[in-house]
């Protein structure tokens, strides 16, 4: 029996994922420094953002969920492009993150809306 | 190999000549761990917004909290987990272009990224250290109890502390002696056990000393919790000028142990709620863990790429299965970065 791991099923394929020339290498090496810079440009709002809107300003909850928006924009570039998820099997891409978004979006919501609930009962006894 | 051992052909191990996915096992193995350790991340995540969102108390701000630089001391809100964050970014950069030029069989190419990738790495987890050095230090002012009971945090610049003149000999120091050393240390401990009492300071030889301290600048007071059990007020409360300088040197110098309380641990935390200080640690600690694994993941595959193992098997795949462990630790900061410091 063949060792598995040495086995690269995907090779001849399109995209990102297996073997490529130089003249592919180059339009992907573009593709990831755009990505870079898009990335970083992000992070550097997002600091700029906190540093100047206050907590206590009416302005910040449109903030704190742009800051969720740009934190998911930024998740998504570095899964799709870093990760190469946007290049495989539509569904690999499904079994990775639709158990993911099932899972975690409905503890989100039973989480927080539980903390909000027993802080309401805190506050009413203290 | 027992006599048992058959060759299996490749179709009776997939049911067909095809992978599912068209991966391979170990890719769509590496993908299902990232899946777990995502949840297992998301978790954390969602038990500290849990604990944030049923605390009475107020939670510590980001920008208050982390604003302090190597070298240049503070008043720098949260430029230096962005620099962190650049840095894990970058990394990640130079790692998807190691797995790009692996895609190209260059050898020397991947051997270049892969290196600028651990040394990323390693700066990261050094940032880390030092913020956990910092944060476990806390500020020099300390947070303070106020005379109602209130709990403030303080912001501004602390006056140096010039001396200690002894103005009482004890085991060690004799009258009249000037202390000029380990002088913030002694007068953290002290403050924080009540051994200042109007300005002079008991030893721990039990002599007694004059502080000389320069003036303070900007002196700030943010109250985080009311010291009026009835009067929860939600507006944060913030004192500046002299009744600030008063309320805190108050405190300080009232002689009473615990009035003040310097840094964070799991017993006391400076910035706020305890449960904060747990979570800082459990989530980053979980994560630097992940970044320090990662590194030497990347330094063994590495140096398989410089013995030439992959060159041989025709293709770079295992550079790109660490490329995706990398990816994923990088991923990870993007969400602890927005929801522990941003929000």
């Amino acid at each position: 029996m063949e060792r598995d791991d040495l086995i690269e099923y995907s090779l001849p394929k399109k995209g990102n994922v297996g073997l490529h020339d130089e003249n592919e290498g180059s339009k992907i090496r573009k593709k990831i420094y755009k990505v870079t810079i898009l990335l970083t440009v992000v992070t550097v709002l997002e600091v700029f953002l906190g540093a100047v809107i206050k907590q206590d300003a009416a302005i910040w909850p449109l903030v704190k969920w742009s800051f969720v928006v740009l934190t998911l924009l930024k998740a998504g570039y570095i899964v799709i492009v870093f990760m190469h998820l946007g290049d495989e099997r539509p569904w690999l891409r499904y079994v990775v993150l639709v158990p993911y978004f099932i899972f975690v979006l409905y503890l989100i919501f039973i989480a927080l809306w539980e903390a909000v609930a027993i802080k309401g009962v805190l506050s009413y006894f203290s | 190999m027992g006599d048992h051992s058959v060759q299996l052909d490749q179709k009776y191990l997939w049911g067909g000549k095809e992978s599912p996915f068209q991966v391979s096992y170990g890719k769509m193995m590496m993908w299902f761990f990232l899946v777990s350790d995502a949840l297992t991340f998301g978790g954390l995540l969602v038990a500290y917004g849990f604990t944030r969102h049923d605390c009475l108390e107020a939670w510590p701000i980001g920008e208050e909290t982390f604003n302090s630089l190597p070298f240049l001391g503070h008043g720098y809100p949260l430029l230096y987990v962005a620099l962190m964050t650049f840095i894990l970014i970058v990394s990640s950069v130079t790692m998807v272009l190691a797995v790009e030029a692996g895609h190209r069989m260059d050898k020397r190419g991947v051997v270049k990224w892969m290196i600028a990738t651990i040394i990323g790495g390693f700066f990261f987890v050094g940032s880390q250290a030092w913020e956990w050095y910092h944060f476990i230090h806390g500020s020099e002012f300390g947070k303070v109890e106020l005379s109602d009971g209130s709990l403030a945090i303080v912001k501004g610049h602390f006056g140096e502390i010039e001396s200690f003149t002894v103005t009482e000999s004890g085991g060690h120091y004799k009258q009249g002696a000037v202390i000029k050393e380990d002088l913030m240390h002694t007068f953290q401990h002290a403050a924080a056990a009540g051994h200042i009492t109007n300005g002079i300071i008991t030893l721990h030889d039990g002599s007694k000393a004059m502080v000389k301290k320069a003036d303070d600048h900007d002196l700030t007071l943010i109250i985080k919790k009311s010291g009026n059990k009835q009067k929860a007020s939600k507006e944060r409360r913030i004192i500046t000028g002299e009744s600030a300088k008063n309320l805190y040197y108050g405190a300080l110098y009232s002689g009473e142990a615990n009035r003040v309380i310097y840094g964070a641990n799991l017993k006391q935390n400076e910035y706020g709620p305890q449960q904060y200080a747990q979570f800082f640690f459990f989530i980053t600690g979980f994560h630097g863990f992940h970044v320090f694994s990662g590194v030497v993941i990347n330094i063994i595959i590495c140096l398989g790429v410089v013995a030439g193992t992959y060159h041989k098997r025709g293709h770079y795949e295992m550079v790109e299965k660490t490329g995706l462990y990398w990816h994923f630790v990088d991923l990870v900061w993007v969400f602890v970065f927005t929801f522990f410091y941003l929000i």
